[in-house]
C-alpha cells in the first residue's frame, strides 16, 4: 500500500533571528498534509543542503529577512548542483526586492513569495510543481 | 552499482532514497532490505524515550558529540507525531542537532508516525536495518514525546533510556505502570531545576520495590544543554550493555525483535492480501450493512473470512 507524503525542509540561512514567518509557513504546510522538517535558526548553506539530502525532501523552502539572500541563496543552489541534486524544488520567501527576484529565479529558485502572500498560494504552488522537476 | 551496494558503502543519497521507499511503499523496498539483511546486526540500538520537552533531542545530540570524539559512527532516527487530521507533520528534532548535519559520519532522519501508535513509525525497524548496513556503530531511536503507555521502543532497541525531568507530577506518577517500567537507565534531565533530587529519590524508591534478582535500572542526572553528566551517562550505557550481553538478555531482546519483525511483516502481507482477495468494494458493502443495522460486524467478518478462503483457494480474483 502506498503511503506517500510531500516532504519539505524549511530553513533559515544566515544570521537572521526572525522565524515567525517560517513557522507560519511550516504550520500551513503541515495542515496541508506535508511532512515539514524545520531545522531552526542560523543555518549555513552546507547544513541546509546536507539536511535536505539526508531527509530526502521534495522541496527546500528558504526564509530570509536579513538582506543576505544574494550571497546565501546562490551558495545553496551551487552546493545542490555540485552534489548533483536535481530533484529538489527550491522556493524562497522573505523581504526580497523585485530586481533580485528576477535574478534569483534565473539561478534556479523556482518561486519567491514576499510578505502578504496567502499560505494557500504556497501550498498550491508546491503541489503543482513538486513532481514536475 | 545497485542501491544496496551503495548503502553498504555509506552513500548518503542512496540511504536517504531507500528510507523514503521504505516509508512510502514497504512492499517495493523489501527486495533491497533482503539484500541488506546479511550485513546487519553489528550496530547497538539505543532507544531514547520520555515525555515531550524532557530533553530527548538534546541528550541525543550530546551523546552523539561525545561518541564522535571516539570516532563512532552514528545514525539517528528522530520521530515526531503526524497529524491525525491532515496526515502532515512538523518534524523539529533537528533544531537541537544543528551542528551534526555536516558531520559525514552522522546520519539523521526525521520521521513522522503516519498514523502508527506506540511512539514509533511503522518503518522504524527497517530504517534501523538500513543504518546498520551502512556501517553505523550506534543507532539512536528518539521516540515521539510519550505519555504513559507508548512503549514500543523496547521492542526495537537493545537498551532504553527514559529521559524524565522534575516537575511532572507527584510520586504516584512514578509508580504507575507502563512507561516507567521500560527504562534500563533513567536519565533525570534538567537536574539543575527544583525537585530533581526529590524525583531521583522517588525513582529509587520505585526501583527498590522491583523483584529481587532482576537488574535494577540506574539513575543518571544530567543537564543536557550544559553537557553535564553525559560522560557518566555513556559509561552507564556501556556498563548496562555489558550486563545485558553477559546475562543473555541482549540475545533475548534481539530474539524478541526478530519475532516482532516477522509478525509485523506477516501482518503487512495479510493486509495486502485482504485487498487483493477481498477488495475494498466487498468491505464497503459490509460497512453499509452494519451501518443500516441489517448486519453486525461479527457476522460481516465471518462472511469476509469465508470469501477470503474461497478466493485464496481459487488463487485470487
Amino acid at each position: 500500500m502506498k503511503n506517500t507524503r510531500i516532504r519539505v525542509l524549511i530553513a533559515k540561512p544566515g544570521l537572521d533571528g526572525h522565524d515567525r514567518g517560517a513557522k507560519v509557513i511550516a504550520r500551513a504546510l503541515r495542515d496541508a498534509g506535508m511532512e515539514v522538517i524545520y531545522t531552526g535558526l542560523r543555518q549555513t548553506p552546507e547544513q541546509i543542503v546536507e539536511s535536505a539530502i539526508q531527509e530526502d525532501v521534495n522541496v527546500i523552502g528558504l526564509s530570509i529577512l536579513s538582506g543576505a539572500h544574494m550571497y546565501l541563496f546562490p551558495k545553496i543552489i551551487k552546493l545542490l548542483k555540485d552534489k548533483k541534486v536535481t530533484d529538489i524544488l527550491v522556493i524562497a520567501g522573505g523581504i526580497i526586492p523585485p530586481e533580485d527576484i528576477a535574478e534569483l529565479k534565473k539561478m534556479g529558485i523556482k518561486e519567491i513569495f514576499t510578505p502578504g502572500t496567502d499560505t494557500k498560494e504556497i501550498v498550491e504552488f508546491i503541489k503543482t510543481n513538486v513532481n514536475t522537476i | 552499482m545497485n542501491l544496496s551496494e551503495r548503502i553498504r558503502q555509506g552513500d548518503t543519497r542512496a540511504v536517504a532514497k531507500v528510507i523514503t521507499m521504505v516509508e512510502n511503499d514497504f512492499q517495493q523496498a523489501q527486495d533491497i532490505l533482503k539484500e541488506l539483511h546479511p550485513y546487519c546486526g553489528k550496530a547497538i540500538v539505543i532507544g531514547i524515550t520520555g515525555p515531550p520537552g524532557s530533553g530527548k533531542s538534546t541528550i541525543t545530540d550530546r551523546l552523539t558529540k561525545y561518541l564522535r570524539k571516539m570516532e563512532k559512527k552514528i545514525g539517528i532516527i528522530a520521530i515526531d507525531p503526524s497529524s491525525p487530521f491532515s496526515g502532515g507533520a512538523l518534524l523539529g528534532d533537528r533544531i537541537r542537532m544543528q551542528d551534526l548535519s555536516t558531520d559525514k559520519d552522522v546520519f539523521i532522519r526525521s520521521i513522522g508516525t503516519r498514523g502508527h501508535l506506540g511512539g514509533l513509525s511503522r518503518s522504524t525497524q527497517a530504517i534501523v536495518k538500513i543504518m546498520d548496513a551502512m556501517g553505523k556503530d550506534i543507532i539512536f531511536i528518539e521516540t515521539v514525546g510519550v505519555g504513559q503507555s507508548e512503549i514500543e521502543v523496547i521492542k526495537v532497541s537493545d537498551i532504553v533510556l527514559l529521559v524524565v525531568m522534575p516537575g511532572m507530577g507527584d510520586d504516584i506518577q512514578v509508580i504507575k505502570a507502563g512507561i516507567m517500567e521500560i527504562g534500563d537507565i533513567f536519565v533525570v534531565n534538567k537536574a539543575d531545576r527544583d525537585g530533581a533530587d526529590k524525583l531521583v529519590t522517588e525513582i529509587e524508591m520505585m526501583i527498590n520495590l522491583d523483584e529481587k534478582g532482576k537488574r535494577k535500572p540506574s539513575i543518571i542526572k544530567t543537564i543536557g544543554t550544559e553537557n553535564v553528566g553525559i560522560d557518566l551517562l555513556w559509561k552507564e550505557i556501556e556498563r548496562c550493555i555489558t550486563y545485558l550481553r553477559d546475562s543473555g538478555q541482549l540475545e533475548q531482546r534481539r530474539k524478541n525483535r526478530i519475532r516482532k519483525e516477522i509478525y509485523d511483516l506477516f501482518q503487512e502481507n495479510w493486509r495486502e492480501m485482504f485487498y487483493q482477495f477481498i477488495g475494498e468494494e466487498n468491505l464497503e458493502k459490509e460497512v453499509e450493512g452494519v451501518l443500516k443495522q441489517d448486519n453486525d460486524p461479527y457476522f460481516a467478518v465471518q462472511k469476509l473470512t469465508d470469501l477470503f478462503k474461497k478466493e485464496l483457494f481459487k488463487g485470487g480474483r
